[in-house]
């Protein structure tokens, strides 16, 4: 058991173990605060990938904007018998096997395909590497293997850059944040 | 991280989807449901990452899909917050069931 192995089981079985909360909980509370559970080890996750930009982006803007968006919701809207809406039983059971059947699919499909031999000449993804790719610029290996780029280069400016896609999510960001603080206006309430 | 193979982070990312499917099906509360498509977002963002490690082929992409993945669920999530909000204003509940205006 080395320690990637041991760090791997220990951040997969609470994120799962929280996941499951999510889904169990009856409180829309604890619902939020399980929700904040499964997103931090989900970030956990992508730091064991080595995907460290990825990760501390899941922390800023998942835990640390969406689910302040939900918790405000959750104050905006939960009061007394509200908190906790009982569902069937009937429910319980066909979604569950739905669930189930779902996870069973997926699992053995999983299992089919393998895990490919990473290469073992280029480094894995990284920080700097990955915000250079936002510009459009690969640092190639010392053997070029990476991206087929000539290895004679150090930087190399290839023709798919990320900048143009990340203004366009920004600016639909933008978009969407303003459409939903219209939409959420205050107005007077029509069945009290 | 090579001791760990592809094989379990798709499992775990197959049972959070599991999860969050679960969740949309079961709750009536509709910042449950909510919740249950983040549950969702997340399974197909472990999956993008780990195929960004694993797959020689999806370097980079994986990650950068995977942001753009997360920025897109921060927007999904602001409306529909303001959409239950203005539900929650007009009809005084967040129970989904009774989310009926338009029965034909």
């Amino acid at each position: 058991m080395s320690l990637p192995v041991v760090l791997f089981a220990l951040v997969a079985t609470a994120t799962a173990v929280s996941a499951v909360g999510v889904v169990a909980s009856r409180d829309v509370v604890r619902m939020a605060l399980w929700l904040l559970f499964t997103l931090v080890g989900v970030s956990l996750v992508y730091f064991l990938l080595g995907a460290e930009f990825a990760g501390a982006a899941q922390l800023l803007v998942y835990v640390g904007g969406t689910l302040v968006l939900v918790v405000f919701g959750v104050m905006l809207t939960a009061h007394g018998p509200l908190r906790a809406l009982h569902t069937r039983r009937a429910e319980w059971v066909v979604a569950g096997a739905l669930g189930l059947a779902l996870f069973a699919l997926l699992t053995m499909v999983s299992l089919q395909l393998g895990t490919p031999q990473p290469d073992p000449d280029t480094e894995r993804p990284g920080t700097g590497q990955l915000g250079l790719s936002f510009l459009g610029v690969v640092e190639t290996s010392p053997s070029g293997r990476l991206s087929g780029v000539p290895a004679d280069k150090a930087l190399y400016r290839t023709r798919s850059a990320y900048l143009l896609p990340f203004e366009i999510v920004s600016v639909h960001l933008l978009v969407v944040l303003v459409g939903a603080a219209y939409l959420a206006r205050a107005k007077r309430r029509v069945n009290p | 991280m090579s001791d760990v193979g592809l094989t379990p982070f798709l499992v775990l990312s197959a049972f959070l989807f599991a999860c969050g499917v679960t969740c949309v099906a079961v709750k009536r509360n509709a910042i449950g449901i909510l919740m249950g498509v983040e549950l969702i977002l997340n399974a197909g963002n472990v999956n993008l990452v780990a195929f960004s490690r694993f797959n020689t082929g999806f370097r980079l992409e994986g990650q950068v899909f995977a942001l753009m993945v997360v920025v897109l669920a921060a927007a999904e999530a602001a409306v529909a917050l303001a959409i239950i909000l203005n539900f929650y204003n007009n009809h005084a509940t967040v129970d989904v069931d009774e989310a009926d205006d338009l029965k034909g």
